[in-house]
């Protein structure tokens, strides 16, 4: 599904990916470990197309080259980034915000749109699942949510979108223990042989919730080291610094 | 050459013109030709000398020149004062007798009178150039004792209305636009609500300059007698023109004893091409008077055309515990100008006033807010909130906030609030990551800051006014 070869990538002469590689198959699980300062949020934002960056290397996203498409392209393709600090846009009603977006997907894949009422029904359906407070949904997009409201509220609109290959930026941090069970709850829930999962994060916790096929250490640019649940375990209690 | 075409096309989808015959004044200003329109329009002898009158005063008035925005000297002599379509100078008496062109022209600028009389329950007077075309649903307005017609038309047949308050909150020497406005004025709306009466569904005019070197000179007098209630609606385009167009319309609101005007503006008249080339000056004087006790009137604009707007609606509070509101969208792009703001003049006690002004600016385009807050010594416990809040995109456009405030009185109390902000690139880029394109992100991150005032607008207008928000900054992020 996803092919990264060789990637390099820097910012106002800054190098920070110096030669990244990682292979993620349909319904595999990934999670990445490293750092901080290591690139994880590098990685994120140029899989997901954030400009300003000099990129070097391929990747490759199911048929495509995935560094010639556009932003939103991306996000047709179905790859989604749950932000590490999620924006918030005054005056934009939140269910408005998430029905355009999903909207906007579905017209770029050709499907049919939905009308208020079905969304709403979707909506409801999928927040009752994530316990999310349907309430905050007519608030203006992330003005004034929680730390915590604001990281559901991205695992909200990727359960509603549905996509391909999610990438969860500290999804867990700043999460209280029940948020952390919804939020994995929220994952597992889209787990399937198709879809897939580049989880970043600092806590082995939260993989103990969602179960990952592979656990990468990115460090200085690169990925060091690759191995599976044991390495996160391993890792907590020795850090980075042995590797 | 073609795609050009189209691409302007999709710029400003109201440049088209209509090829109808026109009736025209000579060209230029000057008594004959005052004579002419008050003649054409069989107008009684007070009003042509209340115009000459106004004609007498303006060879003294000077144009203003303190706003922001310059522009070349017009020269008044070479403009057309009255231009209309022949077919309407003989007053059809209903739609059906109407010029087939015209109603085609009004269905490509989305207003099919015939439709919207059915479907919108909104009451429609289509200015044309310079005359007042169809009035829809007359009969209905008629029932309740409404009325809803051309300027022209009002003036032969409620003469006692019109002498009794045209003028009254603009005067005739007012300042130059005004003045000039009042000595040529051609057609606009009149609407006078009765005593206690609601009126029952919104009225509206659409204005539209077809013809060249024709200046639009409209002008509206809103009438709600003591405790009536009237929502009014008003837009305006004009083909694209390499030439510059003058519009000095003047909008002059009375409302009673307990009365309350709502008056909303669409104005998206031609800005001119992407290199500042030919647009609409909008020099509009508009001005409410709260002459009653309770009385209310609320002004809410959403200005997206023009190449220079330049306009103060503005609210004079005399009765005591009257209101007076400006909610206010400006936008502006390449290389488009505005200068517009309110006067809220507290005169009444416990008078209240509330502005609320949104500048948008992109590409090279300079937006300023100008506003008047004056609080009369008499006017004790009068209260004011604004605020001004403008939006940048892109770094060689301006925003400027220019508050002037009088405060006479001990015991008012005045409330300023004003940001500048930016669209960040990362609000973009998150809107992109959810699958809008930039665009999209443009226009709903706008449509979000401008949330306030766009909730003001009646049902109707707000679905088209957030369309024409996002087609307005078309082009504005790289
Ligand atoms: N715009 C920028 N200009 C200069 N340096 C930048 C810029 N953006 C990121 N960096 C640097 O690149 C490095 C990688 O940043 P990144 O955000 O990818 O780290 P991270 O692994 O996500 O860290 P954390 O665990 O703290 O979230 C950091 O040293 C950061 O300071
Ligand atoms: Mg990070």
């Amino acid at each position: 599904m996803l092919e990264i070869n060789n990637l390099e990538a820097g910012i106002d002469n800054k190098e920070i990916l110096k030669g990244l590689c990682l292979k993620i198959n349909p319904g595999e699980v990934h999670a990445i470990m490293g750092p901080n300062g290591s690139g994880k949020s590098t990685l994120s934002n140029i899989l997901s197309g954030k400009k300003g960056y000099e990129i070097k290397g391929d990747v490759k996203f199911e048929n495509s080259n995935l560094l010639d498409l556009e932003i939103e392209e991306r996000a047709h393709k179905g790859i989604f980034l749950a932000f590490q600090y999620p924006l918030e846009i005054p005056g934009v009603n939140t269910n408005n915000f998430l029905k355009t977006s999903l909207n906007a997907v579905k017209k770029a894949k050709g499907e049919k749109e939905l009308d208020a009422i079905e969304f709403l029904k979707l909506v409801k359906e999928k927040s009752a699942q994530l316990k999310f407070d349907q309430n905050i949904l007519s608030r203006q997009l992330n003005v004034g949510f929680s730390g915590g409201e604001k990281k559901k509220n991205e695992i909200l609109q990727m359960s509603i979108l549905n996509p391909k290959l999610s990438i969860l930026d500290e999804t867990d941090s700043g999460l209280d223990i029940d948020a952390l069970k919804i939020v994995s709850d929220g994952v597992n829930s889209l787990r399937n042989t198709n879809n897939s999962f580049l989880i970043i994060t600092h806590y082995q916790r939260l993989l103990n919730y969602i179960k990952p096929d592979f656990v990468h250490v990115l460090k200085d640019g690169k990925i060091i080291k690759t191995g599976n649940f044991e390495l996160a375990l391993e890792l907590e209690k020795q850090g980075y610094e042995s590797l | 050459m073609r795609d050009k075409q189209i691409e302007d096309l999709k710029e400003y989808k109201y440049g088209f013109t209509t090829d109808i015959e026109n009736i025209r004044a000579p060209k230029g200003l000057n008594e004959e030709v005052i004579k002419f329109i008050s003649k054409i329009k069989k107008e009684p002898d007070w009003m042509l000398d209340w115009r000459l009158k106004a004609f007498e005063r303006l060879k003294n008035l000077k144009e203003p020149n303190w706003q922001k925005p310059k522009y070349p000297k017009i020269n008044y002599q070479d403009l057309y004062y009255y231009s209309a379509p022949k077919s309407a100078s003989d007053k059809p008496k209903s739609l059906d007798e109407l010029d087939p062109k015209l109603l085609e022209t009004y269905q490509k600028l989305g207003i099919p009178l015939q439709e919207q009389k059915r479907l919108n329950g909104i009451a429609v007077d289509a200015v044309f150039d310079s005359v007042s075309v169809a009035t829809t649903f007359k009969d209905k307005l008629t029932e309740k004792g409404i009325i809803f017609c051309s300027m022209s038309e009002a003036i032969q047949k409620h003469p006692e209305l019109v002498k009794k308050y045209l003028g009254s909150v603009i005067p005739v020497t007012d300042h130059y636009f005004a003045t000039l406005n009042s000595a040529v004025f051609t057609d606009g709306s009149f609407v006078y609500i009765p005593e206690g009466v609601r009126c029952p569904m919104e009225l509206s005019t659409y204005f539209r300059i077809n013809a060249s070197e024709t200046g639009q000179f409209e002008r509206t007098l809103i009438i709600a007698d003591k405790g009536s209630y009237v929502s009014y609606l008003e837009g305006c385009t004009a083909p694209m023109r390499d030439e510059n167009q003058l519009h000095a319309a003047n909008v002059e609101l009375v409302a009673l004893d307990d009365a309350e005007i709502k008056y909303s503006t669409v104005q998206n008249w031609y800005p001119g091409d992407k290199d500042g080339k030919g647009g609409i000056y909008n020099f509009v004087t508009k001005r409410g008077l709260c002459k009653g006790v309770n009385s209310k009137i609320s002004w809410t604009q959403v200005e997206t055309g023009s190449a220079i707007t330049w306009k103060y609606p503005s609210c004079i509070l005399q009765g005591d515990n009257s209101v007076g509101e400006f909610y206010s969208i400006a936008i502006t792009n390449n290389h488009q100008k505005a200068d517009t703001g309110t006067k809220m003049i507290h005169i009444g006690k416990n008078t209240k006033s509330k502005i609320i002004s949104k500048g948008i600016s992109a590409g090279y385009a300079d937006n300023t807010y100008r506003g008047l807050v004056d609080i009369f010594p008499k006017a004790k416990n009068a209260r004011n909130f604004t605020q001004c809040d403008s939006l940048l995109m892109g770094n060689k456009c301006g925003a400027h906030t220019v508050p002037y405030i009088k405060n006479r009185n001990s015991d008012s109390n005045i409330e300023h609030e004003a940001t500048t902000s930016k669209i960040s690139e990362e609000q973009l880029y998150y809107c992109q990551q959810r699958g809008l394109n930039s665009e999209e992100a443009v226009g709903l991150i706008v449509n979000g800051f401008c949330k306030e005032v766009l909730q003001q607008l009646p049902m109707e207008f707000a679905v088209e006014a957030q369309k024409l928000v996002g087609i307005s900054l078309e082009g504005s992020v790289g």
